[in-house]
C-alpha cells in the first residue's frame, strides 16, 4: 500500500470525487432497500409473527392454483380434521378481515384478527395477553389515529369493544392489526353481511405430520409461512415491482461502480508497468492496487451508510423504512464487492501487459 | 557481465514478422560501458529489452550477471530484474505521486520490510540522491524537478539495489547538450565506481569517444565501431 496511500494523498480531488459517487450510490441503494423492507413489513409482519409451521387455506376454486387470504374460508369441520390428524400439535383458527374502526367521530382502517381463545396463545406477539370476549387489542398507530388508550371503547361493524391493550403495530396488507376473540370476529362479520367461521388455520406440526395428506382429507391448501405471504394479494402485487426496482438499481450500481474502478485502475497502468519493469512482484502490485480501491470504497460506503442511517432516522416516522443490519450492511457489502470486482477486472490486462511499454519502445 | 550470443528477436506484424534483432552478439565486462547507436527503429530498444530480461529472444544465448535468461518464467525474470539489473528508461518514468526519496525506496517498501530495514532503505536512498547531486531535493515530486534532475533520479533509482548490470536507454534525449554531458559523465563515474556492466543507447555521437566500446545497430544487425572514429562517421 506504499504507492496507494501516496497516490490518494497526491490526487486528493480525484479521490474525494470517486468516494462521493460511491457514497451517493450507497445512500440510494441503502434507502431503497430500507424502504422495500419497510413496505414489505407493512404487508406481512403480522403473518410472519404468527409463529405457525403452516398456514392452512381453504382449497382454491377450480382454475386457480394459489390460495389467497382474501378468498379463503375455513369451516369448523376442516379445523377439526386438522386438529385430529396425526402429527398436528395445534390448529388454531384465525379470522382475518379488513375494516374501519371508529371511536366517536374518528375512523381508522385496521386489520381484524380473530383468535380462538383468551389467555395465553401463540398467535399474538409474545407477552401480550389475548383479548377476552368484548375486548380488542390495538396497535399504537390505530390507537393514535382514533385518539384512544386502554379502557376506551371502539366500534367495529356496530360492535362495541373495550380496548384491553395497546401494543406495537403488527401489519397486514398495510393495515395495523387489531386483535379480538374469534366469536366477536364472527359476530362482526355476520353484522357486516359476510358471515364466516374463520379465514385460515395456523397450525404447529411435529416432524411426523403429513400436511399434503391432511390437505387432501380436509379439502384445504396449506403453505409454509414464507410462501403463504404471496397469498396476501397486496404483497404479491407490490413485492415483484419493488424487487425489480431494487434489482435494477443494484445492476446499475454494479455497472457504475465497476466502471469507475476499472477506469481508476487503468489510469494507474503506466505506473504499474514501470514498477513491473523494475522488478516488483505481481502480488505486491495487486495488493497495492486493490488495497487502494478498498480504501476508496470503504470511505465512500462508510459515509454513505452513516448518511442512510441519518436519513432513515429522520424518515422513519413518515414513511415505512426499516433500519437493520440486513438493509444497511448487506447492500454496503454488495457495493464493496462489486467495486473490487471492477478493479480486479481492470487489473488483469494491466498485469499481463508488457513491461516493455515502460521502456518507451514503439509498439 | 552481459553476454549476448547470436540473439534473434522477431515481432509479429500482421501477416509478416519484423526482425528487430538479427543474430546479434555482444559482451560487456564489469566496470565498462558499451554504447549502441543506430537509426530510429533499428532495434536498439529491443536489444536492451533482451539484455534487461524484459523479453525473451526467439533464439540465441543470454547471460546477465551470471544468470542464464533463456527459458526463465515471467516471475523468475522479474526476480532477476529486481536483484541484478538497474534500468534507466528513455522517458522520465517516475511515479507522479512519489517524492524523489520515495521513487528510490518504493521497490523495497512494496515488499513491506521491517522498521530497521526501512530506515536502512531510506538512508541508502538519501546517500544515492546525494551521489547523483540531488541532496536537498529528496522531498520533491517529479513535477517539481527539472528534466536533468528527473533523469538523475532515474539513474539513482536504477542503482538502489546495487545491480551488477546497468541498462540505459537514451538518457540524454530530453536534455540540452551540457546537461547531457553531465549525465553521461555521471553514468561513466558510477560504472567505474561500482563495477557495473553498463549498456547504453544514445543518439548523441559526441559522447562516443568516452565509451569503452561502441556498436552500431542497423536493421537489427550489430557491428563493431571504432569509438575514436565516431565523429567522422
Ligand atoms: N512490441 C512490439 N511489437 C511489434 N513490433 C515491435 C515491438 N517493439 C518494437 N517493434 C519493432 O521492432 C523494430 C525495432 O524497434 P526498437 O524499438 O527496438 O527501435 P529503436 O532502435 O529503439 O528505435 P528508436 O531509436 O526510435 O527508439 C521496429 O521496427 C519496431 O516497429
Ligand atoms: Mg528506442
Amino acid at each position: 500500500m506504499f504507492v496507494a496511500w501516496r497516490e490518494i494523498r497526491f490526487a486528493r480531488g480525484r479521490f474525494v470525487l470517486i468516494g462521493s459517487v460511491v457514497a451517493l450510490i450507497t445512500i440510494l441503494v441503502g434507502f431503497l432497500t430500507g424502504l422495500t423492507a419497510g413496505l414489505a413489513g407493512q404487508n406481512v409482519s403480522a403473518v410472519m409473527g404468527l409463529g405457525a409451521d403452516r398456514i392452512v387455506f381453504s382449497a382454491p376454486a377450480h382454475g386457480e392454483s394459489d390460495p389467497s387470504f382474501g378468498d379463503s374460508s375455513i369451516t369448523p369441520e376442516q379445523a377439526s380434521t386438522w386438529s385430529d390428524a396425526a402429527g398436528v400439535n395445534t390448529a388454531e383458527p384465525l379470522g382475518i378481515s379488513q375494516t374501519r374502526l371508529s371511536a366517536g367521530e374518528r375512523r381508522s382502517p385496521a386489520a381484524l384478527f380473530g383468535v380462538s381463545s383468551a389467555g395465553t396463545h401463540t398467535l399474538l406477539p409474545e407477552g401480550v395477553p389475548g383479548p377476552h370476549s368484548g375486548e380488542i387489542v390495538l396497535g399504537t398507530s390505530v390507537a393514535k389515529t382514533l385518539g384512544v388508550s386502554t379502557g376506551a371503547t371502539v366500534g367495529a361493524f356496530g360492535l362495541d369493544l373495550r380496548v384491553s391493550a395497546v401494543i406495537d403495530d403488527a401489519w397486514y396488507a398495510h393495515s395495523s392489526v387489531a386483535w379480538l376473540t374469534l366469536p366477536d370476529w364472527q359476530e362482526a362479520m355476520a353484522r357486516g353481511g359476510q358471515p364466516a367461521w374463520a379465514t385460515v388455520l395456523a397450525v404447529s406440526l411435529t416432524d411426523a405430520a403429513q400436511p399434503d395428506a391432511i390437505d387432501a382429507a380436509a379439502h384445504t391448501a396449506s403453505r409454509a409461512p414464507l410462501p403463504a405471504l404471496l397469498s396476501i394479494e397486496s404483497f404479491r402485487s407490490e413485492i415483484g415491482s419493488l424487487l425489480l426496482i431494487v434489482g435494477m438499481l443494484f445492476g446499475i450500481s454494479a455497472l457504475v461502480i465497476g466502471a469507475f474502478f476499472t477506469v481508476w485502475t487503468i489510469q494507474r497502468a503506466p505506473d504499474i508497468a514501470v514498477l513491473k519493469a523494475l522488478g516488483a512482484r505481481t502480488g505486491r502490485l495487486v495488493r497495492d492496487t486493490l488495497g487502494q480501491a478498498l480504501v476508496v470504497l470503504l470511505a465512500g460506503v462508510g459515509v454513505g451508510m452513516l448518511a442512510t442511517i441519518g436519513l432513515g432516522l429522520l424518515a422513519g416516522s413518515a414513511v415505512p423504512f426499516v433500519l437493520s443490519p440486513a438493509t444497511i450492511a448487506l447492500p454496503a457489502l454488495g457495493l464493496i464487492i462489486l467495486g473490487l470486482i471492477g478493479g480486479a477486472f481492470a487489473l488483469r490486462p494491466v498485469l499481463r501487459s508488457d513491461p516493455l511499454a515502460a521502456l518507451g519502445a514503439p509498439r | 557481465m552481459i553476454e549476448l550470443n547470436d540473439v534473434t528477436l522477431t515481432f509479429p506484424d500482421g501477416e509478416r514478422t519484423v526482425t528487430a534483432v538479427d543474430h546479434a552478439s555482444l559482451t560487456v565486462p564489469p566496470g565498462s560501458i558499451t554504447a549502441i547507436i543506430g537509426a530510429s527503429g533499428s532495434g536498439k530498444s529491443s536489444l536492451l529489452a533482451v539484455a534487461s530480461a524484459l523479453i525473451q529472444p526467439d533464439s540465441g544465448a543470454v547471460h546477465v550477471a551470471g544468470v542464464d535468461l533463456m527459458g526463465l518464467s515471467p516471475a523468475e525474470a522479474t526476480a532477476v530484474r529486481r536483484e541484478h539489473i538497474g534500468i534507466v528508461f528513455q522517458q522520465s518514468n517516475l511515479l507522479p505521486a512519489l517524492t524523489a526519496l520515495d521513487q528510490l525506496a518504493v521497490m523495497n517498501e512494496l515488499d513491506g520490510h521491517s522498521r530497521a530495514a526501512r530506515a536502512e532503505t531510506r538512508e541508502r536512498a538519501r546517500a544515492l540522491l546525494a551521489r547523483v547531486g540531488l541532496a536537498g531535493h529528496e522531498n520533491k515530486r517529479p513535477h517539481q524537478l527539472s528534466g536533468g534532475q528527473r533523469q538523475r533520479v532515474n539513474i539513482a533509482r536504477a542503482l538502489m539495489n546495487d545491480p551488477r548490470v546497468l541498462i540505459v536507454d537514451e538518457p540524454t534525449s530530453a536534455l540540452d547538450h551540457a546537461r547531457g554531458q553531465e549525465i553521461i559523465t555521471l553514468i561513466l563515474e558510477l560504472t567505474r565506481d561500482r563495477g557495473t556492466s553498463t549498456l547504453l543507447v544514445t543518439h548523441d555521437r559526441s559522447h562516443l569517444a568516452r565509451m569503452d566500446q561502441v556498436l552500431v545497430m542497423s536493421d537489427g544487425v550489430l557491428t563493431a565501431h571504432d569509438p575514436h572514429a565516431a565523429i567522422a562517421a
